[in-house]
C-alpha cells in the first residue's frame, strides 16, 4: 500500500451553541493517497463538511477542534502556528467550494485573484504570476483568457466561476485538492463538465482529493474510495465498487435503496428511510442511526459501535458486524 | 377522453430588462417563456424539466397568474384563467394550489403549524374556525404528521415534515390542480423518496392533476406521465415519461440524460456525456433553433428557422429539425 499523503486520526471538531456542545465531527480517521480520490458523503448534518474545513483548519468560534491529529507527510497540521498553517493552506493543499459567487472576492479581478495565491506562495513577479494564471486559465477551459484575466466575477457565468476557483485552487500545483459540493449549485450539464475538469487537473498533479457530495451519482463517477458520515461519524469505509455492490451498513443500504434512479418507473416501490436525521446537541444514546434502522438490536440502544473491518480496508461501524463476528479495525486504518 | 383539466396555447412572458447607464438607456426584453403550449389531463403529472434560465418557474407562475403574461391562453377546467376577473380569479385560485421548494419561508414563522395549514380557508372565508381546526387536524395526519402537531411552530420541524406541512396547506381547499415547483430538491436524500411516496399517494386518494417542476430528471422521471424539456422559454420535447427516458429525440433532451451522474460505478466521468459551453443569455437569444449553439447535431438550417414542436408519431413531440 502507497504511502497515504494525509492522515486523519480521531479527528474531533465540536461547537458551542445554546443547547449545548454540538459534536460535528466525533473520532473521525482515514487517509488519502497520491492520485487518488475519496468521497465523503452523508446528508445535512453529517459533518462531512465539518471535516474538510477541519483539514484546512478553517473551523471559526463557537467552532474548535478538541482532539486528534490530521498528518500530512508525518507533521501534524494541528501543531502548527497559524504562520505556518497559512504556507502549507493554498499551496500544499488546494480547495474548491461549493458557491463560487461567494468564494470569489466581488472586487477584485478574477484573474489577480487566481494569481494572488502564487505571489502569497511562490517567489515569483506579477509579470511572471500573469502569464502563469492565463497558462491556468487557459488548462481549466475559459476561452479567450487575455480578455478574461480582466473581468469581474459577476461577469462570468457559474461554471465559468466555478473554472476559475478550480484555476485557483491548482495555482501552486497542490498534493491535496478539497473540494466540497464543487458542483451542486451548477446545472447538470455544467456539472459534467466540471466533474471531468476536477479529474484532468487531479491526474496532471497526481493530487489526492477529497471530494465532499451527498450525490451517490456524483460518488460513483469519481470516488476510488468511499466514506459515509452518518450524524458526525464514519458509518461505512471501502472503495467505491464495494460501497455499491456490497453496502454493509444499514444507513448505506437504505440510502441506496431510497435514491430515486433514472432507471425507475412509476410502479417501482420508492423505499424511503424512515424518520429524520438525528439533532446534533441531542443524539441518542448508542448508536446514533438504531432509531431509524430496521435491523436495530438491544446493543445499539446501549452503546456506539465500534469500527470493524477486514483485509480490503472495508470498515463498518455497526453492532450487527459484532454478531457475525467481524474483527475491530484499527484505528487510522 | 375528456377535456384536458388545464389547457395552456402560446404562453409568452417578456420582462423588461433595464440597462442604464449616466448617459445611455436602453430598454432590453427577457423572453422567459416563448410561446409555449400544452395539455394536462385530469389525474395525470406533467413534469417540466431544465436548467436554470429555461423558464419553467415562470411558467408555473403564469399558470396560476402570480404574474400577468405578455399573451397567450391558460384555460382551468373550460375557465380562462388569463381573462378572469379578480373575483372569478379569488374562485379559481381554490381550484388550484402550488408549492415551493423552501418550505421553512413559504410557511409563517409566527403561526403554528395548524393555523398555517387553515389559513387558505380563513382567508376564503371557508368554514367557522371550528370546522377549520378539524379539517386541519386531519389533514396533519394525511400527510403522515400527528394530529397534536397543530400547535407547533415551522422552526421545530424538519425540512421534511415542513414539507409536509406546506402540502397540507395545499391540500386544505380541495384543489384539483397542484403546481409543485422543485418541491424536493432542498431536502436530503434519505427524505426525498418519503415526500415523493407521499405525493404519489394524495394523487391517487384526492384524484388530484399536478405539474411538478425540477431540475433533476431522476425525480421528474419517477413521478411524472408526460415530461416537457425545456430550453431557453421554449419547449423542445414532449413525450411520455418512460418514452423520454429510453429514446429522447431532441439532442439537448439526449445531452441532459447523458450528464446525469447516476449512481453505478461502472459508469464512470468519463462516460458523463455533456456539453460544451453555457446556457446563452436570454437577453440575447440564438436565432433559429435555441439550442444551436451548443448542439452536436447542428445543421444549416439551425441558425436560420426556428423549429416548431410537432408530433413524430405515438404522441412524442419533438421541436427539431433533424427530424423534418
Amino acid at each position: 500500500m502507497p504511502e497515504p499523503i494525509l492522515q486523519v486520526e480521531d479527528l474531533r471538531t465540536q461547537f458551542i451553541s445554546r443547547r449545548g456542545v454540538i459534536k460535528a465531527v466525533d473520532g473521525l480517521s482515514f487517509s488519502v493517497e497520491a492520485g487518488k480520490t475519496l468521497c465523503i458523503v452523508g446528508e445535512s448534518g453529517s459533518g462531512k463538511t465539518v471535516s474538510s474545513l477541519s483539514i484546512m483548519r478553517l473551523i471559526d468560534p463557537p467552532g474548535r477542534i478538541v482532539g486528534g491529529r490530521i498528518l500530512y507527510r508525518g507533521s501534524d497540521l494541528l501543531a502548527l502556528d497559524a504562520e505556518a498553517m497559512e504556507k502549507i493552506r493554498g499551496d500544499r493543499i488546494g480547495m474548491v467550494f461549493q458557491d463560487p459567487m461567494t468564494s470569489l472576492n466581488p472586487a477584485f479581478r478574477v484573474g489577480d485573484q487566481i494569481a494572488e495565491g502564487m505571489l502569497i506562495h511562490q517567489d515569483i513577479t506579477p509579470a511572471e504570476s500573469r502569464i502563469r494564471t492565463l497558462d491556468l486559465l487557459s488548462r481549466v477551459g475559459i476561452p479567450n483568457p487575455e480578455a478574461r484575466f480582466d473581468d469581474y466575477p459577476h461577469q462570468f457565468s457559474g461554471g465559468m466561476r466555478q473554472r476559475a476557483l478550480i484555476a485557483s485552487a491548482i495555482a501552486c500545483r497542490p498534493e491535496i485538492l478539497i473540494a466540497d459540493e464543487p458542483t451542486t449549485a451548477l446545472d447538470v450539464t455544467i456539472q459534467a463538465q466540471i466533474l471531468k475538469l476536477l479529474k484532468e487537473v487531479q491526474y496532471d498533479l497526481n493530487s489526492a482529493m477529497i471530494l465532499v457530495t451527498h450525490d451517490l451519482g456524483v460518488v460513483a463517477a469519481m470516488a476510488d474510495y468511499v466514506m459515509v458520515m452518518y450524524a458526525g461519524r464514519m458509518v461505512e469505509y471501502a472503495d467505491v465498487e464495494t460501497i455499491f455492490a456490497r453496502p454493509r451498513h444499514p444507513y448505506t443500504r437504505g440510502l441506496l435503496r431510497s435514491l430515486i434512479r433514472l432507471e425507475d418507473t412509476r410502479e417501482d416501490e420508492l423505499a424511503p428511510i424512515p424518520g429524520a436525521p438525528p439533532d446534533l446537541s441531542r443524539l441518542p444514546h448508542g448508536c446514533s442511526f438504531a432509531p431509524r434502522c430496521p435491523s436495530a438490536i438491544g446493543a445499539c440502544t446501549e452503546s456506539y459501535p465500534k469500527l470493524h473491518g477486514n483485509v480490503d480496508g472495508h470498515r463498518v461501524a455497526c453492532h450487527l458486524e459484532a454478531e457475525m463476528g467481524a474483527p475491530v479495525a484499527r484505528a487510522g486504518r | 377522453m375528456s377535456a384536458p383539466l388545464l389547457q395552456v396555447r402560446n404562453l409568452t412572458k417578456s420582462f423588461p430588462v433595464g440597462t442604464s447607464s449616466l448617459f445611455a438607456r436602453r430598454q432590453n426584453v427577457l423572453t422567459a417563456v416563448d410561446g409555449i403550449d400544452f395539455d394536462l389531463p385530469r389525474g395525470r403529472t406533467l413534469g417540466l424539466v431544465g436548467e436554470s434560465g429555461c423558464g419553467k418557474s415562470t411558467t408555473a407562475r403564469l399558470i396560476l397568474r402570480l404574474i400577468e403574461p405578455t399573451f397567450g391562453t391558460v384555460t382551468l377546467n373550460g375557465v380562462n384563467v388569463l381573462g378572469a376577473s379578480p373575483s372569478e380569479l379569488l374562485r379559481l385560485r381554490r381550484e388550484m394550489q402550488r408549492v415551493f421548494q423552501d418550505p421553512l419561508s413559504s410557511l409563517n414563522p409566527r403561526m403554528s403549524a395548524g393555523i398555517n395549514i387553515g389559513e387558505p380557508m380563513r382567508f376564503h372565508g371557508i368554514g367557522d374556525r371550528r370546522e377549520r381546526y378539524e379539517r386541519t387536524r386531519e389533514l396533519l395526519e394525511v400527510v403522515g404528521l400527528r394530529r397534536d402537531d397543530f400547535d407547533r411552530y415551522p422552526h421545530e420541524f424538519s425540512g421534511g415534515q415542513c414539507q409536509r406541512i406546506a402540502i397540507a396547506r395545499a391540500l386544505i381547499l380541495r384543489p384539483k390542480l397542484i403546481v409543485f415547483d422543485e418541491p424536493v430538491s432542498a431536502l436530503d436524500v434519505s427524505i426525498r423518496a418519503q415526500i415523493l411516496k407521499l405525493l404519489m399517494k394524495l394523487q391517487q386518494d384526492f384524484e388530484l392533476t399536478y405539474m411538478f417542476i425540477s431540475h433533476d430528471l431522476s425525480v421528474i422521471k419517477r413521478i411524472c406521465d408526460d415530461i416537457a424539456v425545456m430550453y431557453l422559454g421554449r419547449i423542445v420535447e414532449l413525450a411520455g415519461s418512460e418514452q423520454l427516458y429510453r429514446a429522447p429525440q431532441h439532442p439537448y433532451s439526449q445531452a441532459l440524460l447523458q450528464s446525469i451522474p447516476t449512481p453505478d460505478p461502472t459508469k464512470r466521468y468519463g462516460d458523463l456525456g455533456g456539453l460544451e459551453g453555457d446556457v446563452p443569455s436570454p437577453i440575447d437569444p440564438p436565432l433559429g433553433c435555441r439550442f444551436h449553439t451548443r448542439c452536436p447535431k447542428r445543421m444549416e438550417i439551425c441558425d436560420a428557422k426556428s423549429p416548431a414542436l410537432i408530433d413524430r408519431g405515438s404522441g412524442q413531440r419533438v421541436a427539431c429539425h433533424l427530424y423534418d
